[in-house]
């Protein structure tokens, strides 16, 4: 894992002195509330419907034990006790107060943490796959390279005020789980001639008007890549438009100029920008590297989890469910589910954060990681610790075994938080779970995304679920509309809207009426949800939510 | 009136001769005015055809409009040496970033000296410490 060097660490504790000093100038009016506001958000903080929120960058989602505990004692010195992890591998706090902030701020520097450039028109907490270094069919540990573009965007002089938000997402596997296809910049390791590099993927993104990205580099060296993004948003920055922000984001530029367009300008961009980096950031890449060498895996045998493997049906259906294969055959890659069923995807009680800590300090090699769907990762453990991990997970409530089956959705925090929402998002995520639940279908049903948003800005990734559901207000009440065969994979899709939509009451015995219509006409337990739409197309889905429901009610 | 930031604090304008705005210069013009939204390139070819140019002040509208700093990393990269200037609604937290970007200097209106007195910008005259860009491209 990275370790701060003193520069880092410094750079922090600067960046919490000039907060520190901008909240005081708020209140002594050298400070307008609209000058203060993009300082506020380039430091993580949110003025939210009922209060501010606190939004905590988790670089890459990766995160030792000790930084785990300082995230629960956060929560229970200054918030409500518990914390959000969010789709872009954050944490959020929805109930601090202003005044306690800079203290926030420097109880996250004593664990080399902050709050910088999770919000505003900056570039975005660069986001990885969070299977990195673990993943079996990867090809190189994108963190490494993800940090070299933390460091080199953090405080950018030229790209704090840009047109709009800047995300970038870095892939290292063939197997695409960082949704590269869906961001500003989506960077995918690729070799060529031995040499490694990346597709550079521009433009994508979700919202209200979502697009797929599109490759403008096929292949980057990648002693030129921090060259390349700058000359693509420096591009951004002046190209970019000002005058909506509803089209500000690169995904318009690109749309409005074409790919071919901005190629050609980022190409002499990057012209001028290149003989600026003269090697220091190689080396410091080399530097961070190293700090990203996987621990020295344990030797041990594997029997006891066959043996529970083979006795317990719970430990069976949850290993089957929530492991993924490691690397090294003897370990496995371990989902805690945050989507335990009723309860608020992403939240974690501080106790149960603790808990988290302690089983990647006792059997994790003291990592731990979030996911952008919103649950938290052992990224290696040894086979034979996974019974007693299960164990301490059961008893912290974290045993749900369900990842990546109908429950294991994402969800916005909707109308129960945000200013933004147009409908709750976490209450239907929870009727559905619970629907399903009792319906005891959920594992046959098989490998099923649901992502859920409360409003047209898509913060639960609707378009790219497979069956995805927007939340909108018509004319005073709740309207959820549904969409199918979104994909964020490497299979990037969006959504196609099935048609009118539904009210609060009819939207959860509308899921269940779709996934019956895919149960019924599936080929085989092997045929996902997924898979049968593609084959089928939207009209026996479309006969199932709309002719079965008039059917019910002649 | 207007103030003039440098690392040293607040000054007077010692810039004498007319800013005229970039469509108006000919021979002879020293100093020009370019708004926020210039096409860096026309912007360049613009500048490397007025051998006489000794400033250029580019314009920020408004401070949430980040333009400016990638105009002035661009005339810089493009070679110019000559004076370069904000001015507008620049805030005293943007200074670092004014000068990292290639800026020499920043020119603010005496509300907003008033409102963000000298103090306040020195604060954030250090630009050179805790630079992450210097550091990587050294």
């Amino acid at each position: 894992m990275y370790s701060y060097s003193d520069f880092d660490a410094a750079f922090v504790a600067e960046r919490n002195r000039q907060f520190r000093a901008q909240v005081e100038r708020r209140l002594d009016g050298s400070l307008t509330e609209d000058e203060f506001k993009p300082l506020r958000l380039m430091n993580g903080l949110y003025l939210q419907l009922h209060a501010y929120m606190l939004r905590v960058a988790i670089p890459y989602g990766t995160i030792s034990a000790r930084q785990m505990r300082q995230l629960a004692h956060i929560a229970e010195t200054w918030d409500k006790g518990y914390g959000h992890f969010t789709t872009r591998q954050n944490i959020q706090y929805n109930w601090p107060r202003l005044k306690d902030v800079p203290e926030m701020l420097d109880a996250l520097a004593e664990v080399q943490m902050h709050a910088i450039q999770t919000s505003g028109n900056t570039i975005r907490n660069v986001t990885a796959d969070h299977f990195a270094g673990a993943a079996a069919d990867e090809v190189e540990d994108p963190r490494p390279y993800a940090e070299l573009i933390r460091q080199w965007s953090t405080d950018h002089p030229e790209f704090q005020f840009l047109p709009r938000k800047f995300k970038v997402a870095v892939s290292g596997s063939e197997h695409d789980r960082a949704v590269i296809a869906f961001h500003d910049i989506g960077l995918r390791i690729v070799q060529k001639d031995g040499q490694t590099g990346f597709e550079v993927v521009v433009g994508g993104g979700l919202g209200r008007t979502p697009m797929i990205g599109k490759v403008i580099n096929s292949f980057v060296p990648k002693e030129d890549l921090l060259a390349y993004i700058e000359a693509i948003v420096s591009v951004y920055n002046l190209l970019g438009r000002r005058d909506n922000k509803y089209k500000a984001r690169i995904k318009i530029t690109v749309h409005e100029h074409g790919i071919d367009d901005i190629r050609e300008r980022v190409e002499a961009r990057y012209a001028q920008i290149r003989p600026t980096f003269e090697g220091a950031d190689q080396q410091m890449l080399g530097a961070i590297k190293s700090q990203f060498a996987l621990p020295k895996f344990k030797q041990a045998a594997t029997d006891a989890y066959d043996s529970r493997y083979e006795n317990d049906v719970l430990f069976r259906s949850w290993a089957d469910t929530n492991l993924t294969a490691h690397r090294d055959a003897d370990h496995s890659i371990v989902t805690i589910s945050l989507k335990k069923h009723g309860a608020t995807p992403g939240d974690a009680s501080a106790d149960q954060m603790r808990a988290m800590a302690e089983l990647a300090e006792l059997y994790g090699y003291d990592e731990l990681r979030i996911s952008h769907e919103q649950n938290v990762i052992l990224p290696h453990v040894h086979k034979s610790d996974l019974p007693a991990v299960y164990d301490a997970l059961r008893e912290a409530e974290l045993a749900t075994a369900n990842i990546g089956l109908v429950s294991d959705i994402i969800a916005c925090p909707g109308m129960d938080y945000c200013a933004l929402a147009t409908a709750r998002s976490i209450p239907i995520a929870q009727e559905i779970a619970n629907r399903f639940d009792e319906l005891k279908m959920e594992h046959d049903i098989g490998h099923l995304k649901i992502k859920i948003s409360g409003c047209i800005n898509a913060c639960g990734h609707h378009h790219v679920g497979h069956i995805g559901i927007l939340g909108l207000d018509r004319g005073g009440v709740e309207t959820y509309q549904i969409t199918l065969g979104g994909d964020g994979t490497e299979g990037a899709a969006l959504g196609t809207r099935t048609g009118p939509g539904f009210s609060a009451e009819e939207i959860v015995p509308a899921i269940e009426r779709l996934v019956e219509a895919y149960m019924d006409h599936r080929e085989g337990p092997d045929e996902t949800f997924l898979a049968a739409y593609r084959r089928l197309g939207m009209e026996p889905f479309k006969a199932a939510l709309y002719e079965d429901a008039r059917a019910e009610a002649a | 009136m207007s103030v003039i930031v440098t690392d040293s604090g607040f000054g007077a304008d010692d810039w004498a001769a007319p800013v005229v705005p970039m469509e108006e210069a000919g021979p002879g013009t020293t100093a020009v005015a370019v708004p926020s939204d210039a096409e860096p390139l026309a912007l360049a070819d613009f500048v490397s055809a007025q051998p006489d140019l000794m400033m250029i002040r580019i314009n920020f509208p408004s401070h949430a409009d980040g333009r400016g700093f990638t105009l002035a990393r661009q005339l810089r990269l493009a070679g110019y040496e000559g004076r370069l200037r904000a001015e507008g609604h620049v805030i005293a937290d943007q200074y670092a970033m004014a000068r990292r970007s290639g800026f020499d200097e920043v020119e603010i209106s005496d509300e907003l000296a008033q409102r963000q007195p000298e103090d306040q910008w020195l604060f954030r005259a250090d630009w050179k410490a805790h630079d992450y860009q210097s550091r990587l491209r050294g």
